[in-house]
């Protein structure tokens, strides 16, 4: 099985990294672009698990070790 | 018969094909084939630079080991030795400016660290492409953050180097990594697989599918799956080098091994043929115990990878366990993959099956070597005649541009990128002349430092390549420190092309010439050749580095002004000399003319004054003349003390004012002394028969120079001070 | 007078460990040892550090790999038992990611690794790690990080400022707290803190960097020197 977890900055939290690629973009005439949070991707194989369990211990494990949840939040998926 | 397009992807004449069948005595098959490309390649068989480089003096008392190692090694004193040298990471560089960078610190780090010395200063020879170009300014940062990624994780102070813009560099960066490591004198180690029946052991990182040139063509005609094409660009990981460090300098410390070496360019092709050669012994290794990162890998790309982080050693059969718990402690495997032998050969076994045996000494030491043709460029007889250009209207205004030169302006921009201080032992930081490191608990010091003005050597490579040393060692002087070796990185064009082999020739007869008046050895550095893009060749770039030995720390010195009222001397002589100049270049957008010329001798009586004078602790501040002259070096001796001291020069020659402010004659230093030290080193100088001169004073705030009585030059110093320090910040200011 | 213990910790990609070490032994000539992260034991350290570097390659986030290591069951025990625990740089980073001390840090506010001496405005000498601070003096001492830029959120910062908790702040070299001084972006310009009790100390700049003068400053003696009077007269700061 295969899990993925999106872990990026929390709304509060100045994103300098992003603010600088949203920047690069404009003057590269993409002036559509509104806004850009830059984050971190986990890809995760795992053995396979109950559904119960997975949902018990994936955001376990991204609370613990993947983000900080003083400045970051996390969403997480099953992709295979 | 292999086929032809097969030799051609391995950069393998067919003259030399016949010679590889002839050694061996069969026809090699793709995976002994790889392993002679790599083996008798430019890059590790020198084969058209062997014959040059012979020239170069390479012996000395003080030298433990000359090149033909991992790196050369000058013993110090009080039981220590110096291991230092230079290499480059051009093309990576250039295709991967980050990685590139990364991965040249990794591999000049493991060649310092496996033999024995943990390493204590790093510093790099930059030259990037105009900034005015995105992609150049992409490349310099993608470069300087690369070196800065690597070295700060590692814990090695990146403790300076110099950084030149060039045109030339335009598709075509230079990234030139130099590390000094320090170890006991008897606890060298060295690439020796010694003792029959002796445990090889691969420690580091997997195995995978990097930077194996052109592997995808010769599987594809092996029938094999076309599909993996891999990008050449190696990824470090200098995390994993920090624990190998660790690692490795604690087996050795506790002389558990044998023999080690590093599995940089030429991966385990390289360690094993090289490892067996120098101990007159074989190496039988078995791939499938080679861990790896990737599935299904051919032999061919087992012994051809070039992954990082990784190292080959030989232990004693009883201590083998002992040296996979310290790997293990470090969090690290050491496998047993294979075993020395005693029939001078190297065996490959992969699934069961013997997929090379061939000679080691066929493959490390006979590759053919070439006597290129070599012929006078035509360039020459045009840019080395310069026409008169009128004298500058505005002195100040020239003055100010000129320090908004990139190569001239201040680098704090790139240095502060870097983790100068780690390890404690930093005592000039980066921007002086050299740096300088203290060792804990003794009283001498080393210094050290990159120079190579690659216009002079575009101009005429003989005097440039003489210049290159010696700035490098008059950097030396000016922090008090005299030069005990030198290691070279040449940069260079096509060799196939006779221009470019004039140039090589010339520029190691300048280098050959110079050490040989300072009396230093080469231990040992790295040729780059091919160094062109689209067929346009980059100026012949020699950088030099040179160790220098400091008596005492506490006597170093600095460029920058220190109080008001000191008296400035030059020392040396101004001449009318303006061609190869940074004026010329960046005022006129010429680069045209003679370099300035250089009498060694002369050089040297200059440096035995600077460094006897702060030996005795006359003078409060000395810095070099270099490029953008006589203005451009006062103007750094101001900005360069802590409270911006202005001065005042009154310069007498009967010289054109903006050849004489701007001209870049050799074997110039601008010192200051308290007026009452003024006797005693004016004595130094004329007991060594150098010319000295008071010229002017410090204090105030604008930087003055009259020239017969004129006044031509009259800044604030804060103000010009700006200008240098935000020149090449202000290319990088957000987009 | 006996020589005090210091535990100087190391964590695999420590990198500033034997610096630590070699100050405080033959600067200022305390008994010191390392601790081996994977180890149980505080060999009756009487001052814990936690050293700069780059634990675990910063891989994931600063700090955040090392806070698993074993020895931390052991030195979050003396931490919360009072002992004294200073972290610099990288060790400041795992004392945040233990949660041993409030906030987090973010990226460099210019996206770059930074290197150079700083000025720091002192701001509490009521510590272990202060009293020896002599009056409106301003602290230069070196930087070298790519993850400093302070960060917690309001609540937290109104919490820390009620409690005393800063410790340092960038400032000019005249001791202002200004938007230019602040070199890496933090929230308040933040450079060290303290936790509640006063016995965990995080900062980011390098004391052990300015311990002697060939090196350009000593003023990272303040802070060795108040450890060590601080310990030696077990002073109370409640």
């Amino acid at each position: 099985m295969k899990i993925r977890v999106l872990v990026s900055y929390k709304d509060s939290v100045l994103d300098p990294q992003g603010q600088t690629v949203r920047n690069a973009l404009l003057t590269m005439d993409y002036d559509f672009v509104k806004n850009i949070r830059q984050g971190k991707v986990f890809e995760i194989e795992i053995e396979a698990l109950s559904d119960e369990r997975i949902k018990q211990v994936i955001p376990e494990l991204a609370d613990r070790v993947l983000a900080n949840p003083i400045i970051e939040k996390f969403t997480w998926e099953i992709i295979e | 018969m292999i086929h032809k397009k097969i030799l051609e992807e391995h950069k393998l004449t067919e003259e030399e094909y016949e010679r590889i069948v002839e050694l061996i005595g069969k026809e090699p098959n793709i995976t002994e084939l790889g392993i002679f490309s790599l083996m008798w390649s430019e890059h590790c068989s020198y084969k058209s630079s062997k014959a040059h480089l012979q020239k170069l003096p390479v012996t000395g008392e003080n030298v433990i080991q000359g090149p033909g190692e991992n790196a050369g090694i000058i013993d110090i004193g009080e039981g220590l030795a110096a291991v230092f040298k230079i290499e480059s990471h051009n093309h990576p560089s250039f295709i991967e400016p980050y990685q590139g960078a990364a991965t040249g610190v990794g591999g000049i780090l493991r060649d310092i660290f496996t033999m024995g010395a943990r390493p204590i200063a790093l510093m790099d020879a930059l030259r990037f492409g105009p900034l005015s170009l995105p992609k150049n300014k992409t490349i310099t940062e993608g470069i300087i953050s690369g070196i800065a990624g690597y070295g700060n994780c590692m814990g090695v102070p990146t403790v300076g180097g110099d950084v030149y813009f060039n045109e030339c560099y335009s598709l075509n960066p230079l990234v030139n990594a130099f590390c000094l490591g320090i170890c006991e004198k008897d606890k060298i180690f060295y690439a020796k697989a010694e003792g029959e029946g002796n445990p090889v052991l691969y420690v580091g990182s997997k195995t995978g599918r990097d930077g194996i040139h052109g592997a995808t063509m010769a599987s594809a005609e092996f029938g094999e799956d076309l599909e993996e094409k891999r990008p050449n660009v190696q990824v470090g990981d200098p995390f994993k080098e920090k624990l190998l460090l660790e690692a490795c300098l604690e087996v050795m410390n506790k002389n558990l091994i044998i023999g080690i070496q590093d599995m940089g360019a030429a991966g385990l092709t390289c360690s094993t043929t090289e490892m067996a050669s120098n101990a007159k012994s074989g190496i039988e290794i078995n791939l499938d115990l080679i861990p790896q990162r990737e599935e299904g890998m051919t032999p061919y790309e087992i012994m051809l990878s070039e992954s990082q982080e990784r190292m080959l050693l030989v232990a004693k059969k009883e201590t083998v366990k002992e040296v996979q718990e310290i790997y293990a402690k470090w969090d690290l495997d050491a496998v047993i993959v294979g075993q020395v032998t005693s029939d001078q050969r190297l065996k490959v076994i992969f699934e069961g099956i013997t997929v090379v045996d061939i000679p080691v000494q066929a493959v490390v030491d006979m590759c053919p070597l070439y006597h290129r043709e070599s012929k006078v460029p035509a360039y020459l007889e045009s840019q080395t005649k310069l026409d008169p250009i009128p004298p500058p209207e505005d002195y100040n205004g020239t003055l100010k541009k000129l320090l908004s030169s990139p190569t001239i302006a201040d680098k704090q921009w790139v240095f502060r990128q870097y983790d100068h201080m780690v390890q404690i032992n930093t005592a000039l930081l980066p921007g002086a002349d050299a740096s300088v490191l203290r060792l804990k608990n003794k009283k001498f010091a080393l210094a050290m430092t990159l120079d190579g003005n690659s216009l002079y050597t575009y101009l005429d490579p003989k005097t440039g390549g003489k210049i290159a040393v010696a700035e490098a060692c008059r950097n030396l002087a000016c922090v008090g420190a005299h030069p005990v070796g030198v290691t070279n990185c040449l940069n260079f064009g096509n060799p196939e092309k006779p221009e470019i082999m004039w140039q090589f020739q010339e520029a190691i007869e300048g280098i050959a010439a110079a050490c040989r008046t300072f009396n230093i050895p080469v231990t040992g550095g790295n040729v780059s050749f091919y160094n062109e893009t689209e067929g346009l060749s980059i100026h012949p770039t020699p950088v030099l580095g040179i160790v220098g030995l400091l008596r005492d720390v506490d006597k170093s010195c600095s460029p920058g002004f220190k109080n008001t009222g000191d008296v400035i001397f030059l020392i040396g002589k101004n001449k009318d000399e303006i061609g190869g100049s940074e004026y010329l270049k960046f005022i006129w957008d010429m680069e045209k003319g003679q370099p300035p010329q250089i009498d060694l001798q002369t050089e040297k009586q200059v440096h035995k004054v600077c460094i006897e004078a702060i030996a005795k602790g006359l003078l409060h501040s000395a810095h070099d003349i270099s490029e953008g002259g006589l203005a451009v070096c006062i103007a750094e001796c101001a900005f360069l003390g802590d409270n911006r001291l202005g001065c005042t020069l009154h310069l007498k020659d009967r010289i054109r004012s903006d050849a004489l402010l701007f001209g870049e004659s050799q074997s110039r230093i601008i010192v200051t002394a308290k007026p009452e030290n003024k006797d005693a080193l004016v004595k130094i100088a004329q007991g060594q028969n150098v010319p000295i001169e008071e010229i002017g004073t410090t204090g105030g705030k604008n930087m003055t120079v009259y020239h017969n009585q004129k006044k031509i030059i009259d800044l604030p110093v804060q103000k010009s001070y700006t200008t240098w320090k935000q020149a090449i910040p202000d290319h990088f200011k957000a987009r | 007078m006996s020589k005090l213990r210091f535990g100087v910790v190391v964590f695999p990609g420590s990198n500033c460990d034997h610096d630590t070490f070699h100050v405080l032994r033959n600067v200022y000539g305390q008994d010191t040892f390392y601790l081996w992260h994977k180890d149980h034991d505080l060999n009756n350290a009487d001052c814990i550090i936690l050293p700069g570097g780059f634990s675990y390659g910063d891989y994931l986030r600063s700090g955040a790999i090392a806070k698993f290591s074993p020895l931390m069951k052991e030195l979050q025990e003396f931490a919360h038992g009072g002992g004294l625990v200073l972290g610099i740089c990288n060790g400041f980073q795992v004392l945040l990611e233990l949660g041993l001390l409030p906030g987090a840090m973010l990226r460099n506010k210019n996206l770059k690794f930074l290197c150079e001496h700083v000025h720091l405005k002192m701001e509490n000498d009521q510590t272990p790690f202060t009293n020896q601070w002599q009056e409106n003096r301003v602290l230069r001492i070196p930087i070298a990080h790519f993850d400093g830029n302070y960060y917690a959120s309001s609540d937290t910062i109104e919490e820390i400022k009620t409690n005393d908790q800063i410790v340092f702040r960038y400032a000019d070299r005249e001791g202002r707290i200004t938007e230019e001084a602040n070199v890496n972006g933090s929230v308040e310009n933040i450079a060290g803190l303290v936790n509640k009790q006063r016995n965990v100390l995080g900062m980011m700049p390098h004391p052990e960097r300015a311990s002697e003068s060939l090196l350009g400053s000593n003023d990272g003696q303040a802070i060795f020197k108040s450890i060590i009077h601080h310990l030696t007269h077990s002073l109370n700061y409640s």
